[in-house]
This record gives structure tokens, C-alpha cells and sequence, in this order.
């Protein structure tokens, strides 16, 4: 005698039981991905009256040097920059969102569109939320801009972890380009001055960084 | 990558493969090899890997063929669908790669395909895009996939140039193929090639036996070590 439990998952049609072969999962789907295109450091560093950000233009896959120009520094509006490390496909979506977020902008046309700061919160907010549903955007994003002559620099990564600071690196840069910008950074630093360390720390992150090329952005 | 070498020895077949598209001056031209391997077992030997999906819009497909498949079937559900809204504009070969890409993105957990979109567009001309496995979309020059890929990323890097006619176009494409079929034991069979440009498109192939063959892999013809066939 057929018990209900048994004809869960199935379906009767006449005489002939069909079984769809469902069962409930014992455990929640987590989504936890690997990344596939990866891109490397970006670099962040701020000057008297702006802010500064570098990264190569190469996209990994594994070791393979893959794609050998992509832009890996996005605008957002006039006057936002954001770049990104980790997975290029994740970052591809976080522009797609940033899109939506400035047509949003654009739309209610109030005089006010969102500042570099609170770009950074909702970025901030968006992988963090993405982290608990072990579903997350494989990234560290660096965001900069300038608001009224102050410079803004802050960091946002896959874990949802949100910080600003004078200097920023990722990746490979955060051990090596990091104490590098800690140690030339003053809150005096011309544009030029500013752009001449970032390159040489570029330059020792192409000598240390198995995953870079010479092009950068 | 991630389910496909637990389920090979149940099965799975997988397109282990090279493919590749470039564009040259007026179209583009798409080639791949023909093997489908389930683990060292030939499936089949003349598969064809370049399937279209629009009018003058064709995918380059490598990974899992089941995969693969149902991409290039919902990629060409919904491009139809596009078509019929935009009439006599027809689709364009961005749309259709940023189609291909969305699938590819949105499972991208489980899915196990790397693919290449190609094709002709009356605004943009030729164009080739590559969506490897992830969900990444890039528009290129050139882009090559599948497991023999990597022995001829140099080869293409140093011989592709712009401005090539439609005849060079093939003939580096063909070139290109045939040398990774002669490294990568998952690659083999004929070479298919597609090509699109404003006047229509045009599927090839060269048979097995006329594939070019490479230093030790020529047979020799005089002498007791004469082959039985060629």
C-alpha cells in the first residue's frame, strides 16, 4: 500500500506513477563562486585637492594573461571614480548597478546626484548583503572623488568590509604599493608628485606581481 | 572546471576543443575544430561547434556540450523575439553577445562553457565577442577558446593583423586550428569554418585528410616504413 511520503515527488497519470525525481535539500543552496577573470592591484592615492587611482589593464584567466586591455576604473557621473580587483564578470555587474544608480539620479533631476561617499556606502552595503547570502560580487572595489575640494578615498571588499583612508592598494598592492604610498604620503602632494609615486609603485608591482602587465590605466 | 571532472567518468560529454573568430576587413570569420570527447572516447568525430544564432550572428561553442546547447537554444529563443520587435533594423551582434553573456553570468556556478559570439552587423560591421567561462563580455580583434587554445595563443598574438582580406582571414584561421588539433588530444576531426560578412555567410569545412599536418606527425613515403594508408 502506497504511503503519501512515497508519492511525494511524483504524480499519477491513470494507471502509470511518474516520478520527478525532486527531494527536498537537506541543506540551503549556497552560491559561493570561484573567480574566473581576474584582474590585479589598484592603486589609490590622495593629493591636495583630488585623488589619484591606477591599475593595469590585464584580465587573468588563472595564469593565462588573457585579456590584455581591459578598463578596470570606471566613472560614475562627473566626478566619482571606482576600480576594481577580483572577478571582472562581478565587476561588469557592479557597473551595470552604477548605471542605474546615476540614471536614477538623472531622472529625479532634484539638483543633487550621489557623492562619493555615498557611493562607497552603497557599494559597501550591496556586498555585504551579497556576503551573507554566501553569494558574493568577487571584488575589492577602491571609490574616490572630490566634494567641495576634499578629496575622497575609500574601499569596499567581497566580505562587505568598508573603510576610507589617505592611501589605498588591493591585492598583490596592499602588501607591497601600500607602505610605499603610506611612507610618500602628505596631505601637501601636488597632482604631478602624487602621479610619480603611483607610477613607481606601479613599476615595483610589475617586478613583484606574477599577474600584471606594463600597460595601465 | 567545477562539476565537469567529477562527472566526466559518468559521462559527460564535453566539447574539449579549439575554437576561434577573427575579424578582417568586412565580416568576420569563425573556425573550430570537430571532436567531441567523453573522457578519451570519441563521441563524435564531425560535431559542429559553431552553431548560429541570428541572422549572421553565429556562437563558438567549447565546454560542456549539454551546456553549451541550451545556451545557444535560450540565446536563440529570445533573439528571434528581439528580431520580430525590431524588424527590418535586425539584431545586432552586440545584443546578441550581451544575451549569451547574461545566461553565461546569471549560472554561472554550475555552468561550464566557454564561448565566443561573432558576426556582422550593418552599423558596426564585424565583430567578435568572448564570453569565457564566468560570465565576462569583451569585445576583441580576436579571440580564440577551448582546451587548444592555449597553443596557439602566440601563434595568433604574432599573425593576426587588421585590415586582412576575407581569403588571408581564412587561411590564418585554418592555419591556427590545425595547429592546436595537432597538439591538443581533445581537438581533432575537420576544421569548420563560418564566414560572415555584408553579403551573407558561408559554412566550410576541410576534411580530415586535408588538415595540415606538422614535423613528426607527416607520415613518410618511401622505404619499409611506408604507411598502409594515408
Amino acid at each position: 500500500m502506497p504511503q503519501l511520503s512515497d508519492l511525494i515527488g511524483s504524480f499519477v497519470d491513470d494507471k502509470i506513477c511518474y516520478d520527478t525525481g525532486y527531494q527536498a535539500p537537506s541543506q540551503p543552496a549556497t552560491h559561493t563562486t570561484q573567480p574566473i577573470v581576474t584582474g590585479s592591484s589598484v592603486l589609490g592615492l590622495k593629493y591636495k585637492g583630488g585623488v589619484i587611482l591606477a591599475a593595469d589593464t590585464l584580465g587573468s584567466y588563472g595564469s593565462l594573461a588573457r585579456f590584455r586591455d581591459i578598463r578596470r576604473i570606471t566613472t560614475v557621473g562627473k566626478n566619482i571614480l571606482v576600480g576594481a580587483s577580483g572577478d571582472y564578470s562581478d565587476f561588469q555587474k557592479i557597473q551595470e548597478l552604477l548605471e542605474e544608480v546615476v540614471a536614477e539620479d538623472y531622472c529625479l533631476d532634484d539638483g543633487r546626484t550621489h557623492t562619493a561617499k555615498e557611493i562607497h556606502s552603497y557599494l559597501g552595503r550591496v556586498l555585504y548583503g551579497r556576503r551573507n547570502k554566501m553569494d558574493p560580487l568577487w571584488n575589492t572595489l577602491v571609490i574616490a572623488g572630490v566634494e567641495n575640494g576634499n578629496s575622497f578615498l575609500g574601499q569596499v571588499d567581497l566580505l562587505g568590509t568598508q573603510f576610507e583612508d589617505d592611501t589605498l592598494a588591493t591585492g598583490f598592492g596592499s602588501h607591497i604599493a601600500r607602505p610605499l604610498l603610506r611612507n610618500a604620503y602628505n596631505e601637501n602632494l601636488t597632482e604631478e608628485e602624487a602621479r610619480k609615486i603611483v607610477l613607481d609603485c606601479m613599476r615595483v608591482l610589475f617586478y613583484r606581481d606574477a599577474r600584471t602587465i606594463i600597460k595601465i590605466q | 572546471a567545477m562539476a565537469t571532472s567529477a562527472m566526466v567518468g559518468q559521462g559527460e560529454v564535453l566539447t574539449g576543443t579549439t575554437i576561434m573568430a577573427c575579424t578582417f576587413d568586412g565580416g568576420v570569420v569563425l573556425g573550430a575544430d570537430s571532436r567531441t570527447s567523453s573522457g578519451n572516447y570519441v563521441a563524435n568525430k564531425v560535431a559542429d561547434k559553431i552553431t548560429k544564432v541570428c541572422d549572421k550572428v553565429y556562437l563558438c561553442r567549447s565546454g560542456s556540450a549539454a551546456h553549451t546547447q541550451a545556451v545557444a537554444g535560450y540565446a536563440n529563443l529570445y533573439l528571434n523575439q528581439h528580431a520580430i520587435e525590431l524588424g527590418e533594423k535586425g539584431v545586432s551582434v552586440k545584443s546578441a553577445a550581451t544575451i549569451v553573456k547574461e545566461i553565461a553570468y546569471t549560472n554561472k556556478e554550475w555552468m561550464n562553457a566557454g564561448m565566443i559570439v561573432a558576426g556582422w552587423d550593418k552599423a558596426q560591421g564585424g565583430q567578435v565577442f568572448a564570453v569565457p567561462m564566468g560570465g565576462t563580455l569583451m569585445e576583441v580583434p580576436f579571440a580564440v577558446g577551448g582546451s587548444g587554445s592555449i597553443y596557439i595563443n602566440a601563434f595568433v598574438d604574432k599573425n593576426w593583423r587588421a585590415g586582412m582580406t576575407r581569403d588571408e582571414c581564412k587561411a590564418f584561421v585554418r592555419k591556427a586550428v590545425s595547429l592546436a588539433i595537432s597538439r591538443d588530444g581533445s581537438s581533432g576531426g575537420v576544421i569548420r569554418t563560418v564566414t560572415v560578412d555584408a553579403a551573407g555567410q558561408n559554412k566550410e569545412m576541410v576534411p580530415g585528410d586535408q588538415v595540415a599536418r606538422y614535423q613528426d606527425e607527416h607520415l613518410p613515403t618511401l622505404g619499409s616504413n611506408a604507411p598502409i594508408f594515408t
